[in-house]
């Protein structure tokens, strides 16, 4: 973005203040994030900078809460966590078996009524999540459900569909069906060929989709305060639960692993994406 | 004529036109029987008990089931004075069965919805009701309590009968339907849902503007950098984006609050002295600074897929034909950004207006939104039917919002990551 020299003046005052404004916009983005990490490490029980800190006094920092987070009396975080992971992998599967096969079928082009079929299977992720939790919560209170792990899943099922749906359809709008056909010609039948032919291909799309619904059933705390008994509390329902009640710097140790898993999930996201890009230029 | 123009046979000798016909019904089907499994559970699961959200806002039957008798006696009843004894009697008849079954609580509930006050003289009539006697209900009724020989109770009472009503959608925007069927407003000072609902969309309407002046310069930043900045710097919309939500809110629950970080710095450079801290959460402010920066990511991404495919010459062009950069700006590069404002601001807006565990976290009373009223009639009113009703509605909002969104974008382009 270097200016040309024969820039004016006042354009030249304009492009750093825009350079300013820009800076000022990222440090709002991103500033936030960064205030839980040393208050995640006060030896203090308040949530503000002390004094110690602010002087780098070693003795102001501590590892207490992540000791709390893990070995805690009356500790809900380590069943909270295992539910999460729980139903947050088996969401995903579901999710990705589901909204994968579905994205195959909507990228044909034989598709009947396909704009209102789409819009109906994106819709979880536009309906607002209170009136999906009501809703759910109905159907889960008839069939039985409230309150148990395949509620919640099934629930998270529905939120992560979207996701897949949309990643998988976008890997596959660049897709080369005559891969397939080839595939066929030469004697495959069609599970073969998908597992062995459009699967591969499609994977970073799949992977992709997986990561979202993944994060949205881990991330999600409405649907499950109107569903969870007291077994299926999860991680984001204890933090919720947390923030309203008591702010513990305990929160903070938790909310500083999230923040680590989802740099991981960043990371894991746009290297994927790349692939596809990769994968799917070797097509063209 | 028409023997000569022979028709094309395939090698089974049907003509080719059906067989071509076969094998494309065959494919649609192959087609819609991929989409079938996740179309059926989400049409179970989803779709249908949406769609029964609707019958549970009209559903009044409760009321009508429990005091069969009296809306019978009531239909002659023409509503300008007190109804006459025979109403009395189906009443205290009604009433008695309810007491048996232990039905009364739910409809004193019920009842209060409709008018407040109805609680208490229910509880009372229960008590008092044992030592009726025989004939003469009407005095002894309204001998319990003054309110039971008010006329408006009574109404009230005759509001309930129809087994569907959809008083609740009126009541959800502070309206209600009198004894003459007219539609009025409810007394000034218990209008609270239409306000509610102004402030939702005023809310959800300044947090999209305020997504759009952030995000449009540095989407544009992000688009001209050379690549290997501009991955760096994506960086900072993208790990946000991926960050918990609750995460999120916790890290401004502890920016703003009195002793927090903002306040601290504001007080250091002397901007504000240290005994008067602002308060900027658990209100509108928080609300507004908390949403704008958590739902920015969803205006950076597709402002920026958009500014990614124009061609920087374009701007190069209007440059050498004698445009300033602002008039090259406003003139060639803006209207080219417009499908990308309008995808990201009709994402903001759709995403904003359903907001829950933000604003009900740093809201506090005047910060919170239509559904955060949802929530609280779901869990500590269990006024279910109401909560259905106030969700169908901002439902209905937000569809028609979607609408326009597919029409305007195609959600085929919805863009993630």
């Amino acid at each position: 973005m270097a200016l040309p020299k024969y820039t004016e003046p006042h354009y030249r005052i304009w492009h750093y203040v825009y350079l300013f404004i820009c800076g000022c916009v990222f440090f709002f983005l991103i500033a936030p994030l960064f205030v839980i990490f040393p208050l995640s490490f006060n030896a203090e029980e308040f949530l503000v900078i002390t004094d110690g800190m602010k002087r780098l006094d070693p003795d102001a920092f501590s590892l207490r809460w992540y000791k709390d987070m893990v070995y805690g009396t009356k500790n809900p975080w380590g069943l909270a966590a295992k539910n999460s992971f729980f139903i947050a992998i088996f969401a995903t599967i579901g999710a990705v078996i589901l909204g994968t096969v579905a994205a195959l079928g909507l990228s044909s082009r034989y598709m009947p009524y396909k704009g209102i079929i789409m819009a109906t299977l994106i819709s979880p992720m536009i309906v607002p999540l209170i009136i999906s939790g009501v809703a759910i919560f109905f159907f889960m209170a008839k069939a039985g459900l409230a309150a148990t792990h395949t509620g919640i899943i099934i629930a998270h099922i529905i939120l992560g569909t979207p996701f897949v749906v949309i990643t998988v359809t976008a890997t596959l709008s660049g897709f080369d069906h005559s891969v397939t056909r080839a595939a066929a010609s030469l004697g495959s039948n069609p599970v073969n060929t998908f597992m062995k032919i459009t699967l591969p291909l499609i994977l970073p799309g799949v992977i992709s989709g997986a990561l979202f619904a993944f994060v949205t059933s881990f991330d999600e705390v409405v649907i499950v305060l109107f569903l969870a008994g007291l077994d299926n509390t999860t991680i984001p329902v204890q933090m919720w639960t947390g923030l309203r009640e008591q702010l513990s710097p305990t929160i903070l140790s938790v909310a500083t692993c999230l923040i680590l898993l989802s740099t991981l999930v960043l990371v894991a996201a746009e290297l994927l994406r790349r692939r596809s890009e990769r994968i799917r230029g070797i097509n063209r | 004529m028409s023997s000569e123009t022979q028709r094309i046979l395939t090698t089974d000798g049907i003509p080719l036109e059906v067989s071509l016909k076969k094998v494309e019904r065959r494919n649609k089907f192959k087609a819609f029987l991929l989409v079938a499994p996740l179309l059926f559970f989400l049409l179970i699961v989803y779709i249908s008990p949406i769609i029964g959200m609707l019958f549970n806002s009209v559903d009044d039957r409760m009321v009508t089931n429990a005091l069969p008798k009296t809306f019978i006696a009531m239909e002659k009843w023409d509503g300008k004075e007190l109804p006459s004894e025979e109403v009395f009697e189906a009443f205290y008849i009604d009433f008695q069965k309810l007491i048996e079954e232990e039905r009364e609580g739910k409809l004193s509930t019920q009842l209060n919805y409709e008018k407040n006050g109805f609680k208490s003289i229910i509880k009372k009539l229960r008590r008092k009701s044992k030592s009726f006697e025989e004939g003469n209900y009407k005095e002894q009724i309204m001998a319990v309590h003054e309110r039971w020989a008010d006329v408006e109770y009574w109404r009230a009472i005759k509001r309930r009968a129809p087994s569907y009503s959809y008083s609740k959608y009126l009541k959800g925007v502070d309206m209600y339907q009198n004894q003459e069927g007219k539609f009025v407003q409810v007394e000034e000072d218990r209008r609270i849902y239409k306000k509610l609902w102004v402030r939702t969309l005023k809310i959800a309407f300044y947090v999209t503007l305020f997504c759009f002046l952030m995000a449009y310069p540095i989407a544009h930043l992000l688009a001209t950098l050379p690549m290997k900045y501009s991955n760096l710097l994506m960086i900072c919309v993208l790990l946000p984006f991926w960050t918990s939500l609750l995460v999120r809110t916790a890290s401004w629950m502890i920016l703003l609050q009195q002793q927090g970080v903002v306040n601290d710095f504001l007080v250091w450079i002397g901007l504000v002295a240290d005994d008067e801290r602002l308060v900027m959460m658990y209100n509108e402010t928080g609300t507004y600074i908390a949403m704008t920066q958590i739902l920015l990511p969803f205006m950076v991404l597709p402002l920026y897929s958009v500014m990614k495919t124009i061609s920087p010459s374009l701007v190069r062009a209007g440059k050498s034909l004698g445009g300033t950069p602002f008039t090259t700006f406003w003139k060639v590069y803006f209207p080219l950004t417009i499908p990308g404002i309008g995808a990201g601001s009709l994402l903001v807006f759709i995403l904003a207006i359903g907001y829950y565990i933000t604003p009900e976290l740093v809201g506090g009373a005047s910060g919170t939104l239509i559904s955060n009223m949802i929530a609280y009639h779901m869990k500590y009113t269990l006024d279910w039917s109401f909560a259905s009703a106030m969700g169908l509605m901002l439902l209905a909002g937000v569809l028609a919002i979607y609408w326009v969104y597919n029409k305007l974008v195609g959600i085929d382009n919805i863009k993630l990551g």
